[in-house]
């Protein structure tokens, strides 16, 4: 099966590992991929701050890149959403684009989605022996409505203890430029998941868009250098835990 | 009070806020309760998704047939008795309510809960006229006792006080000494509070919907104050929100159902009362005038527009009891009213983006709020719509920002400027970090310092995934696999 691989550009620039887990954890299911080297960002950043406008040049890059695919698999769940859905609003009065972004709209996954439910596969095979949490992205989870295929997977790796943390689909904070934008209440709020991720346990905390994961992460080691939390509570894409063996 | 009850810079408010402890432990604990008690009931509805849709459909219903909804509803409590008053703005509603009270030579009036009296600003004006105001809703009371503090909550309005604060408030203002427990001072506040039910000379009430087939107001509560300011005084004034209409009883009871768990987590109220008219000949309770003031103030303009689905609101507040901004930085932090994201919505079609266009920013957009509505108002869509009027339309945002988002718009919309400008980027970084991770001192720059004062942060890769990539691929390649 030929999956057109998009790895969303925070990993692309900051965790590089992430976007090979999620190459390999494919490659292994018998997907051939193919990772355009056009892609860019799918434009999320700046429809979430309203800039429609200028987000357009980074749609209509996505749009022409994967839009030959037969699927296209998201490794952040945000960025599945927001191609999938948000595109037709920004695109609404043009409407040669609008057409081109329906019809992609239709191909795209989100990857543990992608691997449930089009592959087929709920036991990928890894090992990991360590206790682990799930963080529920409110993107992946309410707004793509994919709620089951990560614990599936997740609770099928052989040797994991999951954990469920209270609350676990209450956003962490990020919400885009709102991290920077609104920084103090942002602070309190991932203070609020982090604190709650550090009570179930977990050495571990996973994730299915990393930047919600880049932004428990921050704060995690933040709390961990002052001495509030104990322990190094290490923050993973859940394609990191799915690829270990 | 107006909608707006605190003008200063959403940051100023925001940081007063994060910075009162208990307020804040307050508010977190009391969504806590809400979220237990009112998933509880949720789970028990065996479809609660098709009972949120028929709600949904039964609001819009009545919005795309205002006009006719709006007449039928007045001609049957006109039918009824009642007298009806169609205000357009606040002042109207306001100098028609004080012509109502000189009529009758008030000198007192009790009131039962209505956002929509704040809204217009009833209790200034009577106070203006020299008639005395009672809210005789308990936290209404305090808040009014409190020097008018504003409401921190559309349905539980003085949940940012504490006990101990209440019992000194009470002491301070009208010499309660007894303990802060909350019994002792609820029966204090009781006696207070009947003797001026029983000498008020206007009643004013709000309505939770308005029955058209009818012309029936109705109102819930839970301590019995709406039902004696309604039913005691010779005069009742009931104040109804335009949209606020239901077309039949059979519409009320889909409704009362929602509204009722979505706000508090119960199934019923304590009070729910249906009023048709005024007292009729021979009937020894009720009011010898009802009044009924439809209020508009701003409404109209939102019917048939990108905004519509905001007037399906029936004000239960489910939205603020899961919104994780609210959790934090409480009602006040909106300076509005209408606070949480109902507010965030509603505020700025009420006053203007020039004044409340801060209000759509407090908001990751996590969609929680419109998970929880009960008539499934896309709230965070239309928070997002604010926004793209505000920044693409209106170019309200500052000129920086605006510079900022179309440089970095132009360079991720392209690859070529994407691969090298991050090359760059990953340089820029490299020299203000150490181990991988961004310096201390970046703390103090632009944008990048709100992320870093709470926030480790790493740095971008000389290397991107999409090189690692190709030399995968390219030594997979090799060794002919």
């Amino acid at each position: 099966m030929k999956v057109h691989f998009f790895s969303q550009c925070l990993i692309d620039m900051f965790y590089p590992h992430v976007g090979m887990a999620g190459v390999q954890v494919l490659e292994r299911l018998g997907c051939e991929l193919v990772v355009p080297r056009k892609q860019t960002c799918c434009g999320q950043m700046f429809t979430n701050s309203g800039y429609n406008d200028a987000a357009k040049a980074a749609i209509k890059n996505t749009i022409k890149t994967f839009e030959e695919c037969d699927y296209m698999v998201s490794m952040s769940g945000s960025c599945a959403f927001a191609m999938k859905d948000e595109y037709r609003e920004v695109l609404k009065d043009e409407p040669e684009w609008l057409e081109r972004a329906n019809k992609l709209s239709g191909k795209i996954y989100e990857f543990t989605d992608f691997i449930v439910n089009v592959l087929g596969v709920t036991d990928v095979g890894a090992h990991f022996a360590d206790t682990v949490t799930y963080h529920k992205s409110c993107h992946v989870t309410r707004l793509l409505g994919v709620k089951e295929p990560p614990i599936t997977l997740l609770t099928n790796v052989d040797g994991i203890n999951y954990v469920e943390m209270e609350q676990a689909d209450r956003c962490c904070g990020f919400g885009g430029t709102f991290s920077v934008k609104q920084p103090e209440i942002s602070e309190v709020m991932t203070r609020e998941k982090a604190m709650t991720i550090a009570a179930t346990g977990a050495n571990f905390v996973v994730g299915g868009d990393q930047a919600c994961l880049m932004n428990i992460e921050g704060m995690l080691d933040r709390l961990h250098k002052e001495g509030v939390i104990d322990r190094r509570i290490r923050v993973k894409h859940i394609a990191e835990i799915l690829n270990c063996r | 009070m107006s909608i707006l009850y605190d003008e200063r810079p959403f940051k100023d408010r925001v940081e007063e806020c994060l910075a009162n402890d208990f307020k804040q432990k307050a508010i977190e604990t009391a969504q806590n309760v809400f979220y237990q008690k009112r998933q509880t009931l949720v789970d028990q509805v065996p479809d609660w998704e098709a009972f949120r849709t028929e709600a949904a459909g039964i609001r819009d219903h009545v919005l795309e047939n205002l006009d006719y909804y709006v007449n039928q509803f007045a001609i049957n409590a006109e039918k009824a008795g009642a007298k009806v008053y169609f205000a357009d703005t606040d002042a109207e509603a306001t100098t028609y309510a004080l012509q109502i009270a000189r009529e009758k030579e008030a000198k007192m009036v009790v009131k039962s809960k209505t956002i929509l009296s704040e809204e217009i600003g009833l209790n200034q004006a009577f106070e203006k006229a020299g008639i005395e105001v009672n809210e005789t809703d308990l936290a209404e009371f305090i808040l009014q006792t409190a020097d008018n503090n504003p409401p921190s909550h559309i349905v539980v309005p003085a949940l940012h006080f504490a006990r101990k604060e209440i019992r000194q408030i009470f002491h301070d203002k009208l010499g309660y000494e007894g303990t802060e427990d909350p019994e002792e001072m609820t029966r204090f506040v009781r006696h207070r509070i009947r003797e001026r039910f029983l000498n008020a000379d206007i009643g004013v009430t709000g309505c939770n919907f308005g029955v058209a087939e009818s012309g029936t107001i109705t109102i819930v509560s839970n301590e019995g104050n709406g039902r004696m300011a309604s039913s005691m005084p010779k005069t009742h004034i009931a104040f109804v929100g335009m949209e606020r209409l239901v077309p039949d009883f059979e519409a009320l009871d889909v409704m009362m159902e929602l509204l009722i768990r979505s706000s508090v987590g119960a199934k019923i109220s304590n009070y729910f009362s249906l009023i048709t008219g005024p007292a009729k000949p021979g009937e020894a309770d009720g009011p010898e005038e009802l009044h009924i003031i439809i209020v508009d103030n701003g409404r109209s303009n939102i019917v048939g527009g990108e905004f519509d689905e905001m007037l399906r609101c029936i004000r239960c507040g489910a939205c603020m009891n899961i919104c994780p901004v609210y959790r934090h930085i409480t009602g006040h932090g909106y300076g509005s009213i209408y606070p949480g994201p109902m507010g965030a919505v509603l505020t700025p079609l009420l006053v203007g983006y020039d004044k409340a266009g801060d209000l759509p920013y407090a908001s990751t957009l996590c969609g929680a709020c419109t998970d929880h509505c009960p008539v499934k108002i896309p709230l965070h869509e239309l928070l997002l719509k604010h926004r793209v009027n505000i920044a693409d339309k209106a170019q309200l945002r500052p000129p920086v920002e605006n510079l900022i988002f179309k440089t970095a718009a132009t360079v991720f919309g392209n690859a070529f400027l994407f691969d090298n400008g991050t090359k760059l980027g990953a340089l820029g970084m490299k020299l203000m970090s150490k181990d991988g991770q961004m310096s201390e001192w970046t703390k103090n720059l632009p944008v990048l310092g709100g992320w870093m004062k709470s926030k480790e942060m790493g740095v971008l890769k000389t290397k991107k995934f999409r090189d690692v990539y190709a030399e995968y691929a390219a030594n997979k390649k090799k060794e002919g696999k």
